[in-house]
């Protein structure tokens, strides 16, 4: 397992290299630019725009500042900041830890319930608790998250008054819960959905079968033998979710005024910041890589018969 | 055995995990409302979002970095409603030849960190800002001082001939004088620009660490900047100039978006909005009742015609003032602006002295008149115009509307030329890329209403981007610069504008106006001429 992890790991570089290079050159492809833009409408100096560009090495070609990026984020430097001249680094520090929390609330979210509702629903497929699931579920998956949180806001926090309507600068963990759910919700759809399915499938299995003539009791036949075969979809799903969950940010961010990734990542395009649309985006590429490296590993945990060399 | 595998497997899996998501979610949580003190006075807070830069008064040219520099720096003056000068920081400027100007400052007057404020302040800071090697984004502002070419010599490339302007002088204490290269009557109403602001000698010792923990000597003491989420000031209580702040402080909180924002201020969380959303726009004067703000100030939005162009190139004024005529302005402000904005009657901003009605029918809808004049003038090229507009400022609503007024008035097909944003925008426009014409807008930088004519219209100024170059416009604003006193200056630039009718360097739409609101814990509440608030007034339930 050893090797295979190892293998993995160094696999995550040229992926990496590659993602990286790819956003790297994307913003390059914009029109527009930043230190220019600085100036507004006011008169800029060329002197001082060409001065400011050699400082901060833009006026070098592409290759060589990605080069250069390369070879700072190596050293642990993700880059500065054109217009405030702060590190890279310390911004995404800022703002990382409450999308992380946003995100696992989400997951947690998502996991427990979904696979709950997966579960009343499946066990008894076409019953009308599953009819009712279905039909949940397929409201969610069509409303946008926007839709959502909008009338999520609308009905906690000015018709019930039980919530503020926007987290504030403490960022508290119980006024995540609100835009975790939002959040969740697509997902939570799916997970519902596709547990329910796989269930429902396993139960007619010949090992299922086998188990109840043996004469096991109900709650282990599901807890063990039905929901351990179940959840590998599950677990490949929700092992890509959290990726998904933290890009999916930008809009629950926006509407609940959540100073994370989302928000950061929407600003930094508009001012073209370059090293920091990229340093986020390599950060969710690490996550989405080492999510689903987590995946395959579990899978040998859900299914002895797999096994990694 | 197999049991003990998987939970192995799993442990190596968990490692994993953590060493990925290593992050420390703690932080502190301490981002206090400020509102620990007894006494009655409360912090007040705005939606004003994170500075683009450093605070830093001569490297600061955004209103989010303007606001906070206003609160913790006071210059020499400050400007009342009426465009007049009010005194900070000054006891008097005076000159006999507009050329040399003696600045006195009041005694007993001190930074935050209890250096006092002395002419050295002023001229070493001033200095500082105007010298090439330092880069400052308003090292412009300076260029009127004897001297400036030296220590920022326009050529691309060269060096600084000297460290200071030979033109700034300490004669004591607290005067100091300012030789100006050339007489202008108006300089005392450049000094109102926060960018004049007197720095501590803490500043130079580093500049950079200045910008993240600024020291003023205005209103307010600078607590704390929370990057990306709050900047939170306190009042100076041994303050001095008349400005003296009536709450406790100011927190400046950053939002994702306007509507959050406005959501925060209906729950009670946030005091003042600085503006109101398209999407709130229709309901906030019902919401807020006479708690909504709805005022106009110095800022004006054009469309300007690029004189390089295909379509304008030795144009006749006559095709622009029929492409004027063709606009309706009322129905558009009232409909698609949804009441945001006042129809321009000319160059000249309100709020700003100077501003007059122009004896025109030029800004006037009539589409009869409107045909008449374009084809009197010999048509549009092409019969087509278009307007560049940058997409992420909500501008595609109303250019969509000019050009349908202008189509069904005239024939002359229009479309709007949109780049994603304010950047590419700017681009086109320094690079003569502008296909016919472009949106622009302009804020005053000081209430005069020579700065919306000459800053825009002169064949040599940096934000004359149509490129229009007329030499008799430039001589009548040469003339104007070099009138004895400001009064004479003002109606020289009345004169000015009123020859622009001729010339049509630009088609002004409409004025700016301010549109806002407050909670039910504050008072007080008002603007400025240049359409920020003036937060030190106010004060708390």
């Amino acid at each position: 397992m050893g090797h295979y992890v190892a293998r993995r790991l160094l696999q995550m570089i040229p992926v990496f290299i590659g993602s990286t290079a790819l956003v790297f050159l994307m913003m390059y492809a914009l029109p527009g630019d930043p230190v220019r833009a600085l100036a507004g409408e006011q008169y800029s100096d060329p002197t001082q725009i060409a001065a400011l560009k050699a400082e901060l090495g833009l006026d070098k070609p592409i290759w060589w500042q990605y080069w250069d990026y390369l070879t700072g984020l190596v050293q642990g430097d993700f880059g500065t900041q054109i217009a405030s001249r702060r590190p890279v680094a310390e911004v995404i520090a800022d703002a990382w830890p409450v999308t992380v929390q946003l995100a696992l609330f989400a997951l947690v979210f998502t996991t427990v319930v979904g696979v709950a509702l997966g579960i009343v629903a499946g066990l008894r497929p076409d019953s009308f608790r599953d009819r009712a699931l279905l039909g949940l579920t397929l409201v969610l998956v069509s409303m946008p998250s926007f839709v959502l949180g909008r009338l999520a806001q609308y009905f906690f926090a000015f018709q019930l008054d039980l919530v503020e309507p926007n987290v504030s600068l403490d960022e508290n963990w119980n006024e995540l819960l609100l835009p975790a759910t939002v959040l969740a919700a697509l997902s939570l759809a799916y997970v519902a959905r596709l547990t329910r399915t796989s269930i429902a499938e396993n139960l007619r299995s010949d090992y299922i079968r086998t188990a109840i003539a043996k004469g096991l009791p109900r709650r282990r036949v599901i807890g063990v033998h039905l929901l351990r075969n179940s959840m590998i979809p599950v677990v490949t799903f929700l092992g890509t979710d959290l990726g998904t969950l933290m890009a999916g940010a930008v809009v629950t961010e926006g509407i609940f005024n959540i100073h994370g990734i989302g928000s950061l990542v929407f600003d930094a395009l508009g001012h073209r910041e370059g090293a920091t649309v990229v340093g986020v985006v390599s950060l969710i590429v690490i996550v989405y890589l080492i999510c689903s490296l987590l995946v395959d590993l579990l899978y040998a945990v859900l299914d002895p018969r797999i096994r990694y060399v | 055995m197999r049991g003990a595998n998987s939970a192995k497997w799993l442990a190596g899996a968990i490692v994993v995990a953590l060493a990925a998501t290593a992050c420390s979610s703690g932080g502190d949580s301490d981002s206090g409302n400020g509102d620990n003190e007894s006494s009655k006075a409360r912090y007040v807070s705005i939606n004003v979002g994170e500075p683009q830069k450093g605070i830093i008064p001569a490297d600061t040219n955004e209103s989010n970095g303007g606001y906070i520099l206003d609160a913790l720096f006071a210059g020499l003056l400050t400007f009342d409603e009426k465009g007049g000068i009010e005194y900070l920081n000054a006891e008097s400027i005076s000159t006999e030849d507009s050329k040399t100007w003696t600045v006195k400052l009041k005694d007993g007057w001190e930074f935050h960190d209890g250096t006092p404020v002395t002419a050295e302040s002023y001229v070493k800071a001033w200095n500082w800002s105007a010298h090439i090697d330092n880069a400052q984004q308003n090292a412009f502002w300076f260029a009127d001082i004897a001297g400036y070419e030296d220590v920022h010599p326009a050529k691309e490339g060269a060096k600084a001939k000297a460290d200071t302007m030979s033109g700034l002088k300490v004669v004591d204490d607290t005067t100091f004088t300012i030789e100006l290269s050339e007489a202008l009557p108006y300089y005392e109403y450049k000094l109102g620009y926060s960018t004049f602001a007197p720095l501590p000698e803490a500043f130079h010792a580093d500049p950079k660490a200045f910008g993240e923990k600024p020291i003023g000597n205005g209103p307010y003491e600078f607590e704390k900047w929370d990057h990306d989420k709050l900047i939170q000031v306190k009042a100076y209580a041994d303050y001095k100039g008349a400005n003296k702040a009536k709450n406790a402080g100011v927190q400046y909180k950053a939002y994702s978006t306007i509507e959050a924002a406005y959501q925060d201020l209906l729950s009670g969380n946030l005091d003042i909005i600085d503006q109101v959303g398209p999407t709130d726009l229709a309901k906030y004067e019902q919401d807020l009742g006479d708690r909504a703000i709805a005022k106009p100030y110095a800022a004006i939005q054009t469309l300007v015609p690029a004189f390089y162009s295909k379509t304008f190139k030795d144009i006749d004024p006559k095709v622009i003032q029929g492409l004027s005529m063709a606009i309706d302005r009322d129905t558009i402000t009232k409909t698609v602006l949804q009441g945001t904005r006042t129809p321009a009657d000319g160059w000249v901003a309100p709020g700003a002295q100077g501003k007059q009605t122009l004896d025109t029918d030029i800004f006037t809808y009539d589409a009869d008149k409107a045909k008449q004049l374009i084809k009197d003038g010999g048509g549009v090229p092409g019969n087509k115009v278009f307007i560049q507009y940058n997409t992420d400022g909500g501008h595609a609503e109303w250019v969509t509307a000019v050009c349908n007024s202008i189509t069904k008035a005239t024939g002359v097909k229009c479309e709007g030329d949109a780049k994603p944003d304010f950047a590419t925008d700017l681009e086109a426009r320094d690079n003569d890329q502008v296909k016919s014409m472009y949106r622009g807008g302009w804020l005053g930088d000081y209430p005069l209403n020579g700065n919306f004519l000459k800053e825009l219209y002169h064949s040599d100024a940096e934000s004359n981007n149509g490129r229009f170059s007329n030499k008799n416009v430039d001589e009548a604003m040469a003339k104007a610069d070099a009138a004895e006193d400001l009064d004479s200056y003002v109606k020289a630039y009345q004169d000015v504008e009123k020859e622009l009718i001729n010339y049509m360097p630009a088609i002004p739409l409409w004025f700016y106006e301010m549109n806002g609101g407050y909670g039910e814990k504050v008072d007080n509440v008002d603007i400025d001429w240049h359409g920020q608030y003036k937060l030190y007034d106010v004060t708390t339930k």
